[in-house]
């Protein structure tokens, strides 16, 4: 039988091998090269040489510290918005919506099919000057001094949360759909109430959900910079701007490339802290 | 036992569930209803009236249909290509074991992890130093690269809830790994590679970031999208923008559908066997 063993695994590494090795050349190659080209020094005239230019990752925090406090905050409120938004639709989904349960499923993922930017540009058209959106904003004193909503923090941050809630919603709708409703039933047949059967038992199973809703809306809007670029002015650019314009317009690639790391770098932190602070078993159970 | 408060409840819950859905789709209605402006001059902004003229003209406005065909051309290649790559990925990291597999699971988790700016940056460096020509083949490249992850974690999805023994019994009944795997376990997953399918199409469709670091002098419909929002977008963006979403949402449900039918023919299949 060794030699049958053998074959099956031969049959794996064959089937695995193209794709794996189609990551390896076109993902994890250019990061490598990335990091390298962060370290080298030069201009866009002159050419780029190696050079281990460590300082590189200090001087792209003191000069970019803004931008990059922005994005956290932008995006953690965003995200904070989104579960707002998000949980007690995907609750009513779950327990509530009966026959209406896919119909809605349906329509939260339909705009995942239109234009991201076709979207954002429609928001532009909705939040614009002339339009009632504002006028409504204006007389209920919302607005502030400028008397606009395009170029604000606020259409920026909307902007954002409309963008990923689709991705806050889906997370939290399959790990409500697939909770043992049975559990809150005993819970309540045990005396909890309804909050505390919902905050002891719901919630807790629900955690998984959260945890993939979060980083899946979290993640991409830490690196956006449509939004950011559409609906806000520079004193809302956030660091995906600055990359953006740090490696297509000055060409600055090794500060750019820098700039990526150090994005990567948040990221990698924030997930490894949420996941601790969460327990690693909800991790696990996110992914899978 | 309902109370007053219960029924209350679940009206707000009801209540803000179709607020939440409003507001996705208050954007899309704005698309929709501006591709039928009849606007005077090139601005979009305002509604003017109503015409059928940009529905009958999708390609009026120069350089639009050469960037919607590149699009529908890289977003069908790219799918094609991530599909085949997609389902031996997954299938190895389902049914065989192997050594390396946490480092095989990162590569296939962690594009999806990493922001698109960083993924674009990066390709754009890498074909800087190569030296590679950036254009058609480059967006292609990248476009295989960013929707793969996404088609194995779907057709996994599928293959997980999928009775190991059926292939089994292939096996036993002697067919081989290759019959078993193009006679039973393609066919069995069809309908989960059919949404890996179409979710890589989507993604690829839409794609700008990347896109925009890797595409040299080629344009796609959300290059010409973003190079036309300064501006303001001419109606016939809107119409293309509508009809791929209708097109799409036909072909969802073309796969149920399908999935459908092919469900009840299987249970008729089986009440015959049972008998």
């Amino acid at each position: 039988m060794g030699g049958l063993e053998r074959r099956r695994r031969l049959v794996g590494y064959a089937l695995v091998l193209p794709g794996i090795a189609y990551l390896t050349i076109f993902f994890a190659l250019p990061l490598l090269n990335q990091l390298w080209v962060s370290l080298m020094t030069g201009n866009d005239v002159d050419g780029f040489e190696p050079a281990w230019h460590f300082s590189i990752y200090p001087d792209a925090i003191s000069a970019y510290h803004e931008q990059m406090l922005r994005s956290v905050a932008y995006a953690a409120i965003a995200t904070v918005l989104c579960f707002v938004i998000a949980f007690p639709l995907a609750y009513f989904m779950a327990f509530k919506a009966g026959r209406w349960k896919n119909l809605m499923l349906l329509l939260v993922i339909l705009p995942f099919f239109t234009s991201y930017l076709v979207r954002t540009v429609a928001w532009q058209t909705i939040l614009a000057d002339d339009g009632w959106v504002v006028d409504i904003a204006n007389s209920l004193g919302l607005t502030g001094s400028s008397n606009r909503l395009l170029a604000t923090q606020t259409a920026v941050i909307a902007g954002i949360t409309y963008n990923f809630l689709p991705f806050m919603v889906l997370p939290l709708y399959v790990s409500l759909e697939r909770m043992d409703r049975r559990l809150i039933e005993a819970a309540t047949d045990l005396y909890a109430n309804r909050l505390t059967a919902f905050r002891r038992v719901t919630l807790p199973l629900a955690m998984p959900g959260v945890f993939a809703g979060t980083l899946l809306t979290f993640i991409p809007a830490l690196g956006d910079f449509i939004n950011a670029e559409l609906l806000g002015s520079p004193s809302q650019y956030m660091i995906g701007n600055v990359i953006q314009s740090q490696f297509l317009i000055v060409r600055n690639y090794p500060m750019a490339a820098a700039l990526s790391f150090i994005l990567m770098g948040a990221i990698l932190v924030a997930i490894t802290l949420y996941a601790r602070a969460l327990g690693t078993r909800q991790l696990r159970e996110a992914v899978a | 036992m309902r109370t007053t408060w219960d029924r209350v409840r679940d009206a707000a819950l009801g209540v803000w569930a179709v607020a939440a859905l409003v507001y996705l789709f208050v954007p899309i209605f704005i698309v929709a209803l501006f591709s039928f402006n009849d606007n005077k001059g090139r601005f979009n902004f305002t509604f003017q009236g109503f015409t059928l003229r940009h529905w009958e003209h999708p390609f009026a406005v120069e350089g639009l249909q050469t960037a919607f065909v590149n699009s529908l051309v890289i977003a069908a290649l790219a799918t094609l290509i991530a599909v085949i790559l997609g389902i031996g990925v997954a299938l190895a990291t389902i049914r065989y074991r192997f050594r390396g597999r946490t480092a095989i699971e990162s590569l296939v988790l962690l594009p999806l992890a990493t922001p698109e700016v960083v993924l674009g940056a990066a390709l754009l460096s890498l074909f800087l130093v190569g030296g590679v020509v950036r254009g058609f083949v480059t967006i292609l490249l990248a476009h295989i690269m960013f929707t793969l992850g996404y088609v194995v974690l779907t057709i996994r999805a599928r293959l997980e809830g999928m009775d190991l023994h059926i292939e089994e019994a292939a096996m036993d009944l002697g067919a081989n790994e290759w019959q078993t795997l193009r006679k039973v376990t393609l066919p069995l997953i069809a309908p989960g590679v059919a949404a890996a399918g179409l979710l890589a199409f989507a993604i690829s469709l839409d794609d700008f970031v990347i896109t925009n670091f890797v595409s040299g002098q080629t344009q796609t419909f959300p290059l010409f999208i973003y190079g036309a929002a300064r501006q303001g977008l001419p109606p016939q963006v809107n119409v293309l923008a509508i009809a791929l979403l209708l097109i799409i949402v036909a072909l969802m449900f073309l796969n149920l559908a399908v999935q459908r039918r092919a469900g009840q023919r299987d249970a008729a299949a089986s009440a015959v066997l049972v008998r």
